[in-house]
């Protein structure tokens, strides 16, 4: 089955219990929102998907197309096809865009295969244009003295040109005006596909505005404790966290 | 497989090796004045050059140890047990044919013919005491372009050595300035005439070979009015238990309105003391830059200096030193601005990883009567690990007014979401490690030559991939 499923995940940072037997099946070729509050783990469940350290998995399955994603380094569940989109992605200083993309995707090649630069920056350009980022950007280094609209649209860039298999967008439209918004939903619509799977993080409904989405989870306190179609974004945006708090109070308490 | 420009491969899996020895001369272990006959006698000195070293001995063994500010470590130098002088008893051939066969395989290894052909003007190859092979293409020799090893130099050019020789750092600077006028053998000599600009570099490559050994080269540059010279050295040396010890003295002479860019790329192993003193002399309009890669060794202290002693001359020294586990880095750089008008520029970078060390030393002099002076000081520091360290020891003298100085200082480190952003996006974390590391010396590396900038990377990465993987 090509999906990235999450099974039953309990995850801990520090001993605290951040996520409480999560499940989660994303299909390829679709785009499923995960909506919650402030503090209802939707960070922690990205980062742990991405592999970061600091984070235990103390019980639960992660697969990717069926692959055992919790075995696997970070770099090799990226090189495996998963793509992360930071929150606040880290600077990386003197590395410039197209080198560091450069690296990525030299990266991804088979041993002594060495990227054709031409092809590169033909593919660069256009996805640059795509996001309407001038292209003196590729000589800047990451992230370094980027305003926040700056940072999200490089992330997506680096989706866009790094091809993944999964990719999870983790608050994508936090600290985006409407119109840095909706240039970074016009690119991720644009890169919808059957080959790709989206696992969009967000707070506000706002962004399901511009990326709709095929499917949307309400996490509360660790776990989902809603799915449902689209509608269920603008339900939630007009009922609010605490009515999806009351619906899992019952099944908690069993 | 692309096959790219190699410039001195000095690629550490690729040095660390070592043929038995060949040596018919030795002077043994330990230093007295009998080794100094024995030097002397071995290269037929003239009586001047042997007064000099008996000179340089006497005020060797006067002069203590500088641990009263630099490493204690120094203590761990026993001079009884390293060997001074070792040579093949054979004179530097102009063709590799010529060259010993193993001496030969040596260099073959480590792709130095093969450079030559490729891109340098000339080539000289030292193997433990003495150059065994030089030449310089046809077209720069007949210009009047001397590069021949040291010995040569001093045998056949005596009127332009001796007028220059230890006249930039006397025999008394400091101890191995000391010990190196005791000992010295090899290095090059290098005598550019009037108006004349050698196009592709001159490269010099330094290779111990034995144990228990010490190499002294000392290299004599002059670049006479408005000529242009590159030269560039490279350094490597097998891994062995026992201490090496590589003490060199270089001097650098740029007459009116000339240029010399000094270029090295060292990769010593890790037993290695490298304890070198470089400085150079710049008249009226002429300009001296160092550019100074320091990989690899147990402790280097080293810190290229210019005298500016005529108006308008301009010092520079772009620094790389890298201090992995065990290594201590103490590197630097001395401006002394002897004349109006006179502009320097330090840019020094140095990285630390794991209980690595770097240390910065940094010496600017602006004396009170001169006006119009310009110096410009940055270091940056970057430390991988919280094991990591970095110091910085900047003295700025300036008196009078009428001068700018301007001195930067920066202290970063690579954190680990750093590392975790650049991993998700396919890079292993000893390519995370290597390119954050690229990233912090890229806008100097980029003022490098090609050829250089290609290596330095190269090695970068080696030394990344062996303390992560």
């Amino acid at each position: 089955m090509k999906e990235l499923s999450v099974e039953n995940l309990h995850v801990t940072i520090g001993g605290q219990q951040i996520v409480r037997g999560l499940t989660l099946r994303v299909p390829r070729g679709e785009v499923h929102a995960l909506m919650g509050p402030n503090g209802s783990g939707k960070s922690t469940l990205a980062k742990v998907l991405a592999g970061h350290p600091d984070y235990e998995v103390t019980k639960g399955k992660v697969l990717m197309d069926g692959e055992n994603l919790l075995e696997l380094d970070p770099d090799e569940r990226a090189r495996c096809g998963l793509f992360m989109a930071f929150q606040y992605p880290s600077e990386v200083p003197g590395v410039t865009i197209a080198n560091f993309l450069r690296a990525a995707i030299q990266s991804r090649l088979p041993e002594g295969e060495e990227l054709e630069a031409t092809d590169y920056y033909a593919k660069l350009y256009e996805k640059m244009e795509l996001l309407r980022m001038d292209r003196s950007f590729t000589s800047r280094a990451v992230n370094e003295g980027f305003s926040g609209g700056e940072k999200k649209r490089t992330e997506i860039l680096q989706l866009a040109m790094l091809e993944p298999k999964y990719a999870i967008l983790d608050e994508t439209d936090s600290g985006l005006d409407i119109d840095a918004l909706k240039t970074v939903a016009h690119g991720v619509n644009s890169l919808r596909g059957p080959d790709l799977g989206v696992l969009l993080i967000t707070h506000y409904q706002r962004l399901l505005n511009y990326i709709v989405p095929d499917y949307v989870h309400v996490m509360v306190a660790g776990r989902i404790v809603r799915s449902g179609r689209k509608e269920l974004a603008l339900e939630l945006e007009e009922r609010g966290y605490d009515w999806a708090r009351e619906e899992r109070a019952e099944p908690a308490l069993r | 497989m692309k096959t790219e420009t190699k410039a001195v491969d000095i690629n550490r899996s690729i040095g660390d090796f070592a043929y038995p020895e060949v040596h018919v001369r030795d002077a043994g272990a330990g230093l007295s004045e009998k080794t100094i006959h024995y030097i002397s006698d071995v290269k037929e000195d003239p009586d001047w050059v042997r007064e000099f070293r008996l000179r340089g001995l006497k005020t060797f063994l006067e002069k203590p140890l500088p641990t009263h500010w630099a490493s204690k470590d120094l203590e761990a130098i026993d001079f009884d047990k390293i060997r001074y002088y070792l040579s093949p008893g054979t004179t530097a051939k102009r063709s590799w044919d010529e060259v010993p066969e193993d001496i030969k395989r040596t260099f073959e290894r480590l792709g130095i013919p093969e450079q030559e052909r490729k891109f340098l003007a000339g080539v000289e190859a030292q193997f433990d005491s003495e150059a065994v092979y030089s030449n310089i293409k046809k077209a720069v020799g007949e210009q009047g372009v001397i590069f021949v090893g040291s010995t040569e130099g001093l045998k056949n050019h005596p009127e332009i050595f001796r007028k220059w020789f230890g006249k930039v750092i006397p025999i008394g600077d400091n101890k191995f300035s000391a010990l190196n006028s005791a000992v010295f053998s090899g290095g090059s000599f290098i005598y550019v005439p009037p108006g004349v600009k050698v196009k592709h570099p001159l490269q010099a490559y330094f290779r111990i070979n034995a144990e228990n050994f010490g190499q002294f080269e000392r290299t004599l540059i002059i670049a006479d009015e408005g000529s242009e010279v590159t030269y560039m050295e490279g350094c490597t040396a097998p891994k062995f238990n026992t201490t090496t010890l590589h003490s060199a003295v270089v001097e650098l002479i740029a007459l009116k309105g000339a240029k010399i860019q000094y270029i090295t790329v060292q990769n010593w192993s890790s037993n290695v003391f490298n304890l070198v003193t470089k400085r150079g002399l710049a008249h009226e309009d002429a300009e001296i830059k160092w550019i100074d890669c320091n990989i690899g060794s147990r402790l280097t202290m080293k810190y290229p200096g210019v005298i500016m002693k005529g108006r308008k001359a301009r010092g520079e020294v772009l620094s790389i030193a890298l201090a992995n586990d065990g290594q201590h880095q103490d590197t630097g750089a001395k401006m002394i601005h002897a004349a109006d008008e006179t502009t320097s520029n330090i840019i020094s970078k140095s990285i630390s990883i794991g209980k690595g060390r770097a240390t910065y030393r940094g010496l600017v002099h602006v004396p009170k009567h001169l006006k119009n002076c310009k110096n410009n000081t940055e270091c940056d520091a970057l430390l991988i690990n919280s094991t990591s360290r970095t110091d910085t020891y900047p003295a700025i003298t300036v008196r009078g007014t009428g001068n700018a100085v301007q001195h930067e200082a920066s202290v970063s480190q690579v954190s680990a979401e750093q590392i975790f952003y650049m991993q998700q996006r396919g890079l292993t974390k000893a390519q995370a490690m290597s390119l954050s590391v690229n990233g912090f010396v890229n806008d100097l590396v980029r003022q490098f030559p090609m050829e250089y900038s290609v290596e330095l990377k190269r090695l970068i990465e080696l030394e990344m991939e062996g303390s992560v993987g």
